[in-house]
């Protein structure tokens, strides 16, 4: 793949990292969402989605409050589904190692995040005069610099993760020595523990929550034995 | 003596466009998070279109005041701050003394916080996010899954920025009363029982489609995630559980590989 090649994968890291935080929130960032676009800008939506919904059970567990450091899924996502989708025909462990790829980038992605709140607070700091002044120049300026910078942070995070993990993953499958489906279960087994933890996390504390648990997991159930 | 607004702002409306700027900036309005003072820059970004129907626009002593007074420090969860949004631009065109705006900007920072947390964050996303897994697990396509989850969830997002937003304006600096909104005190309970149940549908019904037909495995797979999901429930308050993935499937990947 060259330059040229990855330009829109690292775009559209760009603007699903710029959705997390700081524009529009709208959520296009979560994996079930960024993992299909992904895909599909590879030719492969369902395979997006596929890895999509894997990653989504996991990222059930990160909440954005506030000030808190936690992964970035956005870019991530992107990673994790190009990486997916570039095998259409699923050989065995081309899951596992997505959704490898995927993790490690979130994990570098929420690091790069709080470099760029250190960013802008150094920002912030260096035009106080204009800010204690009233210049809506410095108000605005410092905003979009806040939100170009952010881009630019998905973007270039994207680029290189892939250009990094892509050969890696290419390089795993190849050397995969487990049964497919085996592996998949594996996966989505580690997944859907995450989920399990974040949901008792969530919704322990809220009065009868656990009945209505109860009673989904029994339709849930149902519903997978009777299909 | 309890200080007063100046010169009340005439309309009880803003202009159309004033709004549209506003709420379009809005969605932007954590651009320039950080951990000097978190949203306030964002909040003073999203006011200066109100700001610039001051008397004298602009270029005036009393715009560069309200613009630095608005842009200090502030915190709030990001889709409520619109409450803020529209109550402080209320009352800097109402010419409220100064202080009594500092005092209500640092007296909102909390409650905007801790309710916008629950709502959305403990709430909304996760049940938005749990019932397109359901509708994933029970075969819908790929654009049925992206679609429903995304209208679902920004059908609240938006309304709630909206509603914040014009909730602000209406009531200025006694907005607090809006805070006790049904929505707002019982929504997090009430969302959390439907999150709890979609949780419940949702996680058996994604792993039979991710794992893909047959049904050797599955009774293993549950096992273990019941299993799995205990281990991650006692290890909460030292491990994340996306990390701990991390390192299960780094592992697995390396046994697979060089075996």
């Amino acid at each position: 793949m060259t330059l040229i090649e990855f330009l829109p994968l690292a775009l559209l890291g760009g603007i699903l990292g710029l959705d997390v935080v700081s524009f529009p929130q709208a959520m296009i960032s979560r994996p079930l969402v960024a993992a299909t676009l992904a895909g599909a800008l590879i030719g492969q939506a369902p395979s997006g989605l596929l890895l999509g919904a894997a990653l989504e059970l996991i990222a059930l567990e990160t909440l954005p409050f506030g000030a808190s450091r936690y992964p970035e899924w956005g870019s991530a996502s992107v990673v994790g589904g190009a990486i997916f989708a570039t095998h259409p025909t699923h050989p065995p462990g081309a899951m596992t190692v997505a959704m490898l790829a995927a993790l490690a980038t979130t994990w570098i992605g929420g690091w790069t995040m709080v470099k760029l709140r250190q960013l802008n607070a150094h920002w912030a700091a260096r035009w106080r005069d204009g800010l204690e002044a009233g210049s809506r120049g410095t108000v605005t300026t410092l905003q979009l610099a806040g939100l170009s910078a952010d881009l630019v942070r998905g973007a270039l995070l994207t680029l290189i993760a892939y250009a990094i993990l892509a050969p890696a993953a290419n390089r795993g499958i190849a050397l995969w020595s487990m049964d497919a489906r085996l592996s998949r279960a594996l996966v989505v087994a580690t997944a859907a523990s995450v989920a399990g933890g974040a949901a008792w996390k969530l919704f322990h504390s809220t009065a009868g929550a656990r009945w209505f648990f109860v009673g989904g997991l029994g339709v849930g159930l149902f519903l997978l034995f009777v299909r | 003596m309890t200080a007063t607004a100046q010169h009340p702002f005439p309309d009880d409306t803003l202009p159309l466009r004033t709004q549209a700027a506003i709420v379009v900036r809005l969605l932007a309005i954590q651009g320039a998070w950080n951990y000097e003072i978190l949203l306030g820059n964002g909040i003073g970004f999203c006011i200066e279109p109100a700001l610039r129907l001051l008397p004298g626009g602009v270029h005036t002593p009393n715009f560069k005041a309200a613009l630095a007074r608005e842009s200090r420090y502030f915190n709030a969860h990001p889709y409520l701050a619109s409450i803020a949004v529209g109550a402080l631009a209320r009352a800097e065109l109402d010419g409220e003394p100064p202080a009594r705006i500092d005092r209500f900007r640092t007296a909102l920072c909390g409650p905007l916080g801790s309710v916008g947390d629950r709502l959305v964050w403990a709430g909304w996303l996760p049940f938005c996010s749990l019932a397109s897994l359901a509708l994933f697990g029970l075969g819908a396509g790929t654009s049925a899954v992206v679609w429903f989850f995304l209208i679902a969830y920004n059908a609240g997002h938006l309304g709630l920025r909206l509603w914040g937003f014009h909730t602000g304006w209406k009531h200025g600096l006694r907005v607090a009363s809006a805070l006790g909104n049904p929505v707002l005190r019982r929504g997090p309970q009430q969302i959390g029982r439907l999150a709890a149940l979609a949780t419940g549908i949702a996680i058996p019904l994604a792993l039979g489609r991710v794992i893909g037909p047959g049904r050797s495995l599955m009774g293993g797979v549950l096992i273990g995630v019941a299993l799995g999901s205990l281990l991650i429930v006692q290890l909460r308050e030292r491990f994340e559980g996306w990390r701990l993935s991390l390192f299960v499937l780094a592992a697995f990947v390396l046994i697979s590989v060089i075996r």
